[in-house]
């Protein structure tokens, strides 16, 4: 087991926005998290992540908990989150490099590894090139590679397809296909596009307004609800309602500007 | 120790790669250079102060420090709003580590406008008068850690830019003029005196100038003490505040 997340919770203020969960995943395991809009998936992986303090509950990653021990915790994944975090300021060996000596890799074990996994990524010919003028696609392309140098355990994808266009989402997830099948990666992904989560993950969990209400293989969650898709599976659990983020957001919007965080 | 040097590595990269940051920052100086110190010089004189130039070309110097380097600690919030900074947050790396190695890669860029301002201002006609320009770079530099920890830790409280406009009116403007840096701190009414002596930016000024052509209002060893000794509690301040963003 490669991650075990038993009854954690996560509370903001008085909100509860993860409420009890508890789920398993294996080692080598294409894992997916499939929800709505503030369903909790990114409050999640940021508790699992060692970004944000759990409200309660437990979690092991590769046997450390992210907060006992958050620099194991940290060696241990690598991560693309849902919103870009290179410098674009900087090319794209320089976002390597800076990646690898702060994971205290050496010079004559990083060089080879960052020419190598920008090869499979396919940015090899732009090692030189400064990051802002790269398109969406291959910014994601170089953030996976990054994730990947220093040979973690897990890659977490929160969204990573999020804008791209179908032949940039069909190359990212062969690529990751393949570094899971190469390099027995766990991969624990998080997409709105249920094609994607079928096609890729071998157990999916359905959560929703921070509870999970299903955890199966595609087939076990259509079977159960009797469904002959997994969108209908999706719908029928989550149900037809637009999430009534709005309302709450403006609420927090308003609490925002009285406070000025956001 | 190498995230350190990375880090810092990358604040001296990015500055060098965008001259028109490096001129856009000189604008001000130059500005002050001409105006107050050609404009005042006969003013000046005649009170029976000696060479304008000569004395204000060190508060310009100090300036430009001031300015570059608070400009340098603020851009966390750029890293912010950008996500960089969750890229050093998921590292194994210690938060302390990354905030020293960005706050010395601030303090040497900053320095080094310094130093491009000191010879600008020879163009004017400046000279120094003193053969302590090794010290005055290092006491250059030391202030410098001072003022980009001091725009780190406002960096680590503001969510954004719009707080910007603020801090430099309210903190960093004011540091300024009420410094010394433009006129002598004799003889200053009983309130302005106050709160000049009460700013750190003064001891800074002093000690350039000092080191720069010599005479000044405070001692040499009073000016490193205090600047040095609110280096350490603002590196210290700034630390604890930005080991304490959230994500
Ligand atoms: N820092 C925060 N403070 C207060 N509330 C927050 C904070 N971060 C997230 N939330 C709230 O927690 C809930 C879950 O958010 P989260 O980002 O985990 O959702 P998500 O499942 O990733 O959604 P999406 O699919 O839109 O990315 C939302 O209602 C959100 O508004
Ligand atoms: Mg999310």
């Amino acid at each position: 087991m490669i991650i075990e997340v038993k009854n954690l919770s996560k509370k903001f203020g008085d909100r509860e926005v993860v409420k009890h969960i508890s789920f398993n995943v294996e080692r080598g395991e294409i894992f997916a998290f499939l929800g709505p809009n503030g369903a909790g998936k990114t409050t999640t992986i940021k508790m699992l992540t060692t970004l944000l303090p759990k409200t309660d509950g437990e979690i092991k990653l590769n046997n450390f908990d992210p907060e006992d021990n958050p620099d194991e915790v940290r060696k241990s994944f690598g991560i693309v989150f849902q919103d870009p975090s290179l410098d674009t300021d900087l090319t794209t060996y320089e976002n390597m490099e800076i990646h690898a000596v702060l994971y205290g890799m050496k010079k004559e074990v990083y060089r080879p590894r960052i020419e190598e996994l920008l090869k499979l990524v396919e940015l090899h010919d732009r090692r030189g090139d400064y990051v802002k003028n790269f398109s969406g696609g291959m910014k994601r392309r170089l953030e996976i590679a990054r994730g990947l140098l220093h040979h973690p355990k897990v890659l977490f994808l929160d969204e990573p397809t999020l804008g791209l266009d179908p032949q940039t989402r069909n190359l990212l997830w062969n690529y990751i296909r393949d570094l899971n099948q190469k390099e027995n990666i766990t991969v624990f992904l998080t997409t709105h596009y249920m094609n994607e989560a079928e096609k890729m993950a071998n157990r999916i969990a359905i959560i929703d307004h921070g509870v999970i209400v299903d955890i199966g293989t595609s087939e076990e969650l259509m079977s159960r609800t009797g469904t002959d898709s997994l969108e209908a599976a999706f719908l029928k659990l989550t149900g037809h309602a637009v999430r009534e983020e709005e309302g709450e957001n403006e609420f927090r919007n308003m609490a925002k500007m009285w406070t000025g965080k956001r | 120790m190498q995230t350190i040097y990375i880090l810092w590595q990358r604040q001296v990269k990015k500055y060098l790669r965008s001259p028109s940051r490096i001129v856009g920052t000189l604008g001000q100086p130059l500005f002050f250079l001409l105006a107050l110190g050609y404009g005042f010089g006969s003013i000046f004189k005649q009170a029976g102060q000696g060479n304008y130039l000569q004395f204000l070309s060190p508060g310009v110097v100090a300036m430009s420090v001031l300015f570059t380097a608070v400009f340098g600690g603020i851009e966390v919030i750029w890293d912010k709003q950008f996500g960089f900074l969750k890229e050093t947050m998921v590292a194994p790396v210690s938060r302390i580590n990354t905030m020293i190695g960005r706050t010395l890669g601030g303090a040497t860029v900053a320095s080094i406008q310094g130093v491009i301002v000191v010879i600008i201002s020879m163009f004017f006609g400046f000279r120094p008068e003193t053969h302590y320009l090794l010290l005055a770079l290092l006491f250059m530099f030391i202030g410098a850690l001072l003022f980009t920890a001091l725009g780190t830790g406002i960096a680590s409280v503001l969510d954004d830019m719009q707080g910007f406009p603020i801090v430099m009116q309210f903190i960093v403007t004011p540091m300024f003029f009420l410094s010394g840096s433009m006129f002598p701190i004799e003889g200053l009414p009983k309130i302005l005196g106050y709160i000049v002596h009460a700013n750190p930016m003064t001891y800074y000024v002093d000690g350039i100038r000092g080191l720069l052509i010599g005479g000044n209002h405070f001692s040499l060893g009073l000016d490193f003490a205090i600047v040095t000794i609110i280096a350490l509690a603002f590196l210290g301040i700034g630390s604890y505040l930005f080991s304490k963003i959230k994500a």
